[in-house]
């Protein structure tokens, strides 16, 4: 079985170049190293089926969140994946340790380029600004947010920069967990939620 | 005894048919260069197997009259009218054109004036058979080349008339036609123009109540015979008077091409026009009368190399003229260089009248013959060689015509349920073809500018026809349960390719789809009841989004409840104890959505916990 899982959700995969790349090369090493869940695909009519994605997570060690930055955020069906699978009491809270030492790692994709992302510029902060809520996501679920992997300006790359970027995305997957930077990384700190923060468990 | 050689006579040309037709489409020759070959083999300078060939080449005729039937079938009258320039215009350009090329060169060789005035108008029509014939093998009859043969040809068919009524007077010629034939011409005029009013009045009028009310009796082989009977009624009328059988067969199938009943016309027809059409070319190969040929063979040659290069060089002209793209141009030009059947008319009819000498009257029946050989060696030929020159650049806008004649999808069953699918398909811009066999409901539904064709999806060739073979999908939405499983079977056998979504009436249903190895089935009662639940849980209190989730689970709860009893669809037993479990589950689940949902409702809303964390 394989222990990295990733997430992926586009809504309108037949309009994406670099995502649908990234998913194409992912499927292809091989459900042994890595399962790619396509989120729009399994599930268009927003009724996710929460026992089958928790089995699935407790059996990964590393889990990838690949999907395109909109709103400055994830898409609607990545969101609901989240509120519905990330339960309290099995992902966070008392006994929620399902998910506890485990690795989340970010691909996304922009539309707007790289230099976008300034304070002089349209997009007003620097890319990092949008990213605490994944980490501390990751973070309240025990698991260590691992420096993203982004593509920006996805919209205007070169269809070689496209491929290039795929090349590197699963060079990464096959080399998991024998990456330089996790040897660094601590585990997150805890973030215990007490029992009484929920009005009836 | 004549039973005897009955039997013998249909052994011979089947046997020989189904033994060239085959070899000379392995060779990449055409199923038209195997029947010739065939009709020479066992013809008098073959084996000599049968003999009467002129009177088997008047019975296989027929084929030529139900072919053009067929051709008008595909042209609906608007589409005629705007062909009524290239019909007239361009038509008797060809015509008068190459016959007058022909007697020229006839006169300057100094042949008789007669003589070259006979050869010149019959070697200047064209073999509508092989013309057509070669168009629809090709799949070319909706291109502007197959078009325009059609024209000129449909020309050439009105011609022949007045051709042929001319040789008597040519052999009389000097002494003026007494007033006495002049009347009796009137009289025969006004009887053709009566008849060709009467064809097109009663086609309008009555063919379609006529069509429906044999329709009604569902009996598929009187339907067929109808189909038989209504072309030779037209043709037999059009003889009666003096006019072309085929341009009758052709005016009664031009006045049916919007009926609803097209399809079925015409899959019942092909067969007999395949076969007859078949039994026509052997019978212009057997009557190539090799002893003239061999007798003066320069001779033969330099008239067909004479009359094929005069006429293509009209043809030439024309294509030009009629901006005929490019790459069809060779098989424009080909089709109606050759000689054709009605030239045999023609020639013989001139040799009984004693304008012509009966060896000379061989000798350029022959010419023809041979023509008629020479044009699919020919267009073989210009396909290897010729075209692909002229088609650089032009290929895409060949496909494109091409595309029309098969949808990707095909919806058997355009009653309540297949009428919804419909609506969602041609709204998104797909086409489809759609059948339905109730003849009534086809009426109503073309009213409101449906185009659904009547037709039996359960006979296989009906479903070929509507494009089985080149399909993606077929939506299998008729309500009768046992015609549906026969379609599936019919469908699933003959056309792997073709996915298959079907309508279940209920369980059953379902259960013998299912088996047959179909995969996407909707029970037609289970979503509309599902969402009748879905307004009943809002009703009684439930918010809108958990009325949904809930209908939604109790749905994919059942689908699968479904699946699991299917292997035990025969056991009672077993199916009450996985129907009591599965009821079990489903409280269960139930009763975890709606704790889930209360404790939101509690905390006023969807935010993410972490997040309401700080509000407190």
């Amino acid at each position: 079985m394989a222990d990295v899982l990733i997430i992926a959700a586009h809504p309108h995969l037949e309009h994406s170049r670099a995502n649908r790349a990234l998913m194409q090369t992912a499927a292809q090493l091989g459900r042994q190293h890595v399962e790619v869940r396509d989120l729009y695909a399994l599930y268009p009519d927003y009724l996710i089926d929460v026992a089958a994605e928790q089995a699935l997570l407790a059996q990964a060690q590393l889990i990838v969140w690949q999907h395109p930055i909109q709103w400055y955020s994830m898409p609607a069906l990545m969101k609901l994946w989240v509120d519905d699978v990330l339960g309290f009491g099995w992902a966070y809270g008392p006994h929620g340790t399902a998910l506890k030492g485990k690795d989340l790692w970010l691909v996304a994709t922009t539309g707007g380029p790289a230099d976008s992302y300034r304070p002089d510029r349209y997009n007003r902060y620097f890319f990092d600004a949008f990213l605490p809520p994944y980490e501390q996501t990751a973070v309240l679920c025990g698991m260590r947010f691992v420096p993203p992997f982004l593509l920006h300006g996805a919209h205007r790359v070169s269809t070689d920069d496209v491929e290039a970027h795929a090349k590197v995305y699963a060079s990464r997957l096959l080399s998991y967990p024998h990456w330089p930077e996790l040897a660094s990384m601590e585990p997150p700190e805890e973030c215990a939620v007490p029992a009484d923060a929920r009005p009836e468990s | 005894m004549e039973h005897a050689n009955w039997l013998t006579g249909s052994l011979v040309y089947l046997a020989a048919a189904v033994l060239a037709v085959p070899i000379a489409r392995v060779l990449g020759l055409g199923s038209i260069i195997g029947y010739l070959a065939a009709g020479i083999v066992i013809g008098p300078f073959g084996l000599a197997l049968v003999g009467d060939t002129q009177d088997i080449l008047h019975f296989a005729e027929f084929g030529v009259v139900l072919m053009l039937f067929l051709v008008g079938l595909e042209l609906e009258p608007r589409r005629l009218w705007a062909l009524r320039r290239p019909i007239f215009g361009w038509g008797s350009v060809q015509l008068i054109g190459s016959a007058a090329l022909i007697f020229g060169l006839g006169v300057l060789a100094g042949i008789g004036w007669k003589l070259a005035l006979v050869a010149a108008l019959g070697l200047a029509l064209s073999s509508t058979a092989i013309g057509l014939g070669a168009l629809a093998e090709r799949n070319l009859m909706p291109t502007t080349s197959g078009q325009s043969v059609l024209s000129v040809a449909l020309l050439q068919d009105v011609a022949a008339i007045p051709i042929l009524a001319l040789l008597p007077l040519l052999a009389t010629v000097g002494v003026a036609s007494d007033v006495e034939s002049g009347a009796s011409g009137w009289w025969s005029a006004a009887k053709a123009i009566a008849v060709v009013a009467a064809i097109v009045l009663g086609g309008r009028l009555l063919l379609r109540p006529a069509l429906r009310w044999i329709a009604r009796s569902r009996t598929p082989e009187i339907f067929t015979a109808a189909s038989l009977l209504l072309v030779v009624a037209t043709a037999a009328l059009m003889q009666a008077v003096g006019l072309s059988m085929a341009l009758g067969a052709f005016l009664a199938g031009v006045l049916l091409a919007e009926s609803e009943y097209r399809r079925e016309l015409e899959t019942d027809l092909e067969p007999f026009k395949g076969l007859l059409l078949g039994l026509f070319f052997i019978a212009v190969g057997m009557s190539i009368d090799f002893a003239v040929v061999l007798q003066r063979p320069g001779v033969v040659v330099i008239v067909v190399v004479a009359f094929l290069l005069l006429k293509a060089l009209v043809l030439w002209g024309m294509a030009r003229a009629m901006a005929i793209p490019r790459p069809e141009r060779p098989v424009f030009i080909l089709l109606l260089a050759q000689g054709g059947e009605f030239g045999f008319v023609v020639f013989q009819g001139a040799a009984q009248a004693g304008v012509i000498d009966a060896p000379v009257s061989s000798l350029l029946m022959a010419a023809v013959a041979v023509s008629m050989l020479l044009t699919p060696l020919l267009l073989v030929l210009a396909d290897r060689h010729w075209i692909p020159r002229l088609a650089v650049g032009a290929s895409a806008q060949m496909k494109e015509i091409e595309e029309p004649q098969n949808a990707p999808i095909i919806i058997a069953g355009f009653g309540r349920y297949g009428q919804i699918v419909a609506r969602l398909l041609f709204a998104n811009g797909f086409r489809a073809t759609v059948l339905d066999h109730d003849a009534e409901q086809v009426e109503v539904v073309r009213r409101f500018g449906w185009p659904v064709f009547y037709g039996d999806a359960t006979r296989l060739d009906l479903l070929r026809t509507a494009g089985a073979a080149n399909a993606r999908v077929l939506v299998l939405a008729i309500d009768d349960m046992a015609q549906s499983i026969e379609v599936a079977k019919l469908a699933s056998e003959h056309f792997p390719h073709l996915k298959i979504v079907a309508r279940a009436r209920n369980v059953r249903h379902y259960y013998e789809l299912r088996d047959l190895g179909i995969e996407l089935i909707e029970r037609e009662t289970l979503d509309a009841a599902v969402m009748t639940g879905r307004s009943v849980l809002e009703l009684v209190g439930m918010r809108p989004h958990q009325a949904r989730t809930l209908a939604l689970r109790f749905r994919q709860h059942t689908v699968a409840q479904l699946e699991l009893m299917r292997p035990h669809s025969q056991d009672e037993a077993k199916l009450i104890a996985i129907a009591k479990q599965g009821r079990q589950q489903l409280e269960e689940l139930f009763a975890q959505e709606r704790e889930q949902a209360g404790r939101r409702g509690q905390r006023g809303g969807w935010e993410s916990q972490a997040g309401s964390e700080a509000d407190r």
